[in-house]
């Protein structure tokens, strides 16, 4: 159904349209199109596309009340959509020129609380002007159409004679006849593939090396600081208190598997405690220190309820009891929260007697072989 | 093409008058696209409201792509420690990364940069919104049927994706809330047998945080993911166009047809203005309601944490499965499998492989190879509909789960209970739901089939010579013998109503007062060829769409009726 309406090159040939010329071109001549209206022509092509259109509700008279109310509507839309623009432009460039500054201030302004909300608004404001008055446009001043188009499910004739094409030129390369090709192709495919991501590799980073899963900053002698840097006593906190504290080592305030929790445990509290097998002296005292990353997930565990022993874990809420060797109770964690053993030194402050005794944080798959 | 193949200087019919005829005649000489340009806009586009959810998943992304390119101008991906020095009182002094800083940069140094960063922030929660409605219509209304399963599963893809984007997106900053959200997901991948320990080392590039993960998020959410978003919307929409648009069945629509409005003017027109809509939308919600406020949450800090975080909508379910899954660990000789296994990587991975595979799941079940055109109503498939209704109520409870601390503290409900009822709602909740939602759709299957059957309950009621008060249907088409209909059921929505079947004028137009004569209104609908009128030309009707006299409605219809009911009374 397409025109081939080239000219043939310097082939040599004439300057006339070749043998497959023609389609519409021949039936329809420019006269006839010529001598058809505006409609006439939409439908024709609209037919060539295989649409009809059906059913046509005119649009309202020109001149009519209802026209003229709908086309008043849009056009009032469109001038809003201008308005909120220029309103949009003005806080933005105004604000700081003729306006108050819109930046922010610790005092607190009024104008800069607001000059985010209003450029949002303005912007808003004017973009769905713009649809609402493009809705009103369509709906109540175009005529109302109902086209219905031809769906084809696919061609026969296409597929055979597409398969024909495709199966002739395999035919001609002979790579159905010569076997060691395409074998070879394969594994040129294969090896070329492999070369293309092999790059890739050199993100790989072995977790084996040196048991950073099975180590921390922590060891023995290794003083325990508060966020401020300061060290410990014994005494320093309440009993039933927690604090979070690090280890006094360069970067130890932001090193992702040290975070502690020293906890003072209450008289009550150390009539209960049970602490785990192999760790009764881990503890000092009355202090006991757990890592703060929780065994499921690896966020924080941070909220202490000191009348039940608990320590939650606001991410997935596993709970642990701080006198049960921080045992997890209740949620989806496994494991215990790794406890560190620890001591005060000459000095009297607080120290770690080397580092956890097995991995913090979340559990994988060969936890149980790293130490 | 026809028109535009005479020769210029030469007269000739058809040559066009007009500067602007010219300018496009001297194109189409050289592109040659009057052919494909008037094939396009002749393509006809069904008219229901639910074919725009796409659209407006469509116009969200380029949302975001306009303004996530403006954020790239002041964003920088880096993890290098320095110190605030900015507008932000609270924060000065504080160390942070130049992530979190240069992001502070974009909400108080940057004229309009709030707007465009929370702009931002909505447009993806509408992205991922529109995409899982737009699933779900074509889900329950069996359009990914043959020959569309192709489409489907690039639309699970894309779903995917936009999770994955988000994701990425979210994290960049580098703030409290999202960091957290990171050490999250370093634990998912840790979680993955045998090789999760590897997968987490080269992700992160040693162990967690280092000083990679954003700059590679920042190249993955800017230029991978996206570039592969983009790549398959083209296709999903190449094969959309090349397949034509599904359509509900109704008059005159066929598996071979598609009815409704051409692309120009009108459907191009109402695309237009949504997508003005859509934009202005997110704008708005970008000004007007704060999301994401970093400067409150502060830099990420692995010892810190606030409660009640809560990560992007399209997040929580992750975040409920892994609150609600016990806590099952599976160890065997010395090797771990975690719940955090279990409850992110292979739930999800089974929830988005059935939906990846559900065509081909139905196709066995069903035996239906056939290509189809025509939606189903969910009704008329109660299994895959009840199906859909169980697997949203899993997601849902899953869903609410994420979010189960804030219910518990805002309701003062127990935390341990919120979880529980998860635990039990998540196994105990779809069956219900399944069970329900086939009962409800064969309710609606035989309520269509008893009005096509009966007629319309029209609100008359009659008292018989015996004293009995009947009420009179309103048979749909021609009855039989016993006064019983004898339309069969098309899959189309039935009427039941007696104004949908033309038993009221439509309503007179203006706002305040009529903008048109009422008795023109009156004459339009004697005229309208659809419907009860035009079989009851003559007869009077009062405002209320009903006879004046006691007649009944089917009266009109068959005059040799006489005044016998047509039909049995319904008891």
């Amino acid at each position: 159904m397409t025109t081939t309406d080239h000219r043939p090159g310097s082939a040599g040939g004439t300057d006339e349209p070749g043998p497959l010329h023609g389609g519409p071109d021949d039936d329809y001549s420019p006269e006839r199109l010529a001598a058809m209206d505006a409609t006439e022509l939409d439908r024709l092509g609209a037919r060539y596309d295989g649409v009809e259109v059906l059913h046509v509700d005119p649009a309202p008279a020109p001149g009519s009340r209802l026209e003229k109310q709908a086309s008043r509507q849009v056009t009032l839309w469109f001038f809003l959509a201008g308005v909120f623009a220029l309103a949009f432009l003005v806080v933005y460039v105004g604000s700081g020129w003729f306006l108050p500054t819109w930046r922010w201030r610790i005092d607190g302004s009024l104008w800069s609380d607001l000059y985010t909300p209003l450029v949002g608004l303005t912007m808003g404001l004017s973009l769905i002007s713009v649809g609402i008055g493009l809705v009103l446009f369509v709906k109540k001043l175009l005529p109302h159409e109902t086209a219905v188009q031809d769906k084809h499910d696919g061609s026969h004739f296409d597929r055979v004679t597409t398969a024909a094409t495709l199966n002739g030129a395999l035919t001609n390369s002979g790579l159905t006849r010569r076997k060691a090709m395409t074998r070879t192709l394969g594994f040129m495919g294969a090896a070329f593939g492999a070369m293309l991501i092999a790059p890739l590799g050199g993100m790989l980073k072995n977790p084996n090396t040196g048991n950073p899963l099975g180590t921390t900053l922590w060891a023995d002698g290794v003083r325990i600081v508060r966020d401020d840097g300061t060290p410990i006593r014994p005494g320093d906190q309440e009993p039933g208190s927690l604090a979070t504290v690090f280890p006094a080592v360069p970067g130890g305030h932001f090193s992702a598997d040290s975070p502690l929790m020293l906890i003072r445990l209450r008289p009550e509290q150390m009539a209960e405690v049970q602490p785990r097998a192999g760790q009764e002296d881990f503890g000092y005292g009355d202090y006991v220190a757990y890592s703060k990353i929780c065994t499921h997930a690896g966020c924080p565990v941070s909220l202490y309820e000191q009348e039940t022993s608990r320590i939650l874990c606001p991410c997935h809420q596993s709970q642990f009891d701080v006198t049960q060797g921080a045992k997890p109770i209740f949620g989806p964690a496994t494991r215990s929260l790794p406890q560190l053993p620890i001591a005060v030194d000459d000095e009297g402050y607080f120290v770690a007697r080397g580092d956890f005794p097995e991995p913090i944080g979340p559990s994988f798959w060969n936890i149980g072989r790293v130490s | 093409m026809a028109t535009t193949t005479a020769a210029p200087g030469r007269p000739a019919p058809g040559r066009p008058t007009t500067k602007l005829g010219s300018a496009a005649l001297e194109v189409d000489e050289r592109l040659i696209v009057a052919g494909p340009v008037r094939r396009t806009l002749n393509k006809v586009f069904p008219d229901h409201w639910s074919f725009l959810l796409g659209e407006i998943a469509l116009y969200s992304f380029v949302v975001l792509l306009l303004s996530g390119t403006y954020l790239t101008f002041f964003f920088d991906a880096s993890m290098k420690e320095v110190t605030y020095g900015g507008d932000y009182a609270p924060l000065r002094g504080v160390e942070m990364s130049a992530a979190f800083e240069s992001t502070l940069g974009l909400a108080f140094d940057v004229r309009g940069g709030l707007l465009i960063r929370q702009m931002h922030h909505w447009a993806a929660l509408l992205f991922v919104a529109s995409i899982c409605v737009h699933l779900l219509r074509i889900f329950f209304t069996g359009a990914f049927r043959k020959p569309r399963e192709t489409n489907w599963f690039i639309g699970v893809g894309l779903l995917v994706l936009a999770l994955l984007e988000g994701f990425a997106g979210y994290t960049l900053p580098d703030d409290l809330l999202s960091g957290t959200g990171l050490r999250i997901f370093s634990a998912v991948f840790l979680s993955i047998p045998v090789i999760g320990t590897w997968i987490y080392f080269t992700i992160f590039g040693g162990d967690f945080p280092g000083e990679l993960i954003i700059g590679r998020l920042y190249i993955l959410h800017v230029l991978v993911i996206p570039a592969i978003l983009l790549a398959l919307i083209a296709v999903h929409l190449l094969i959309l166009v090349k397949q034509k648009h599904t359509q509900f069945p109704g008059a005159g629509r066929t598996e071979h047809n598609v009815v409704g409005n051409r692309l120009f003017p009108t459907f191009a027109g109402k695309a237009t203005a949504l997508f003005f809509i859509v934009f202005g939308l997110c704008a708005g919600l970008g000004g007007l309601v704060q999301i994401n406020p970093i400067w409150l949450f502060g830099p990420y800090n692995p010892a810190q944490v606030s409660s009640g975080s809560q990560p992007d909508w399209y997040i929580g379910f992750l975040d409920g499965s892994a609150r609600l899954f016990p806590p099952w660990e599976i160890v065997m000789w010395g090797y771990h499998i975690t719940p955090v296994f279990w409850a992110t990587v292979a739930i999800p991975g089974l929830m988005f492989t059935a939906l990846a595979l559900y065509p081909v799941i139905e196709r066995k079940l069903t035996g239906d190879t056939a290509s189809h055109h025509l939606l189903q109503r969910p009704r008329d498939v109660p299994v895959r509909t009840s199906l859909g209704a169980m697997a949203l109520s899993f997601y849902i409870v899953l869903w609410i789960s994420g979010g189960n601390d804030v219910i518990a503290d805002k309701f003062d409900i127990s935390l341990n209970a919120m979880t529980w009822f998860g635990r039990i709602g998540m196994i105990v909740i779809p069956p219900i739901v399944y069970a329900l939602t086939y009962r409800l759709c064969l309710g609606l299957e035989r309520h269509d089939r008893e009005v096509l059957e009966h007629g319309i309950e029209t609100g008359v009621i009659r008292r018989l010579p015996s004293g009995e008060f009947i009420e009179v249907h309103q048979p749909l088409g021609p009855v039989d013998e016993h006064g019983h209909g004898q339309l069969a059921y098309g899959g189309a929505s039935v009427p039941k109503k007696m104004n949908q079947v033309g038993g009221a004028r439509r309503a007179v137009k203006g706002f305040f007062k009529p903008i048109e004569e009422p008795a023109a209104v009156q004459a339009e609908a004697r005229r309208e060829t659809r419907g009860l009128e035009a079989a009851r030309e003559s007869r009077e009707l009062t405002g209320s769409g009903r006879p004046t006299e006691g007649g009944r409605p089917a009266e009109g219809g068959r005059p040799s009726e006489g005044g016998r009911p047509q039909q049995e009374p319904r008891d």
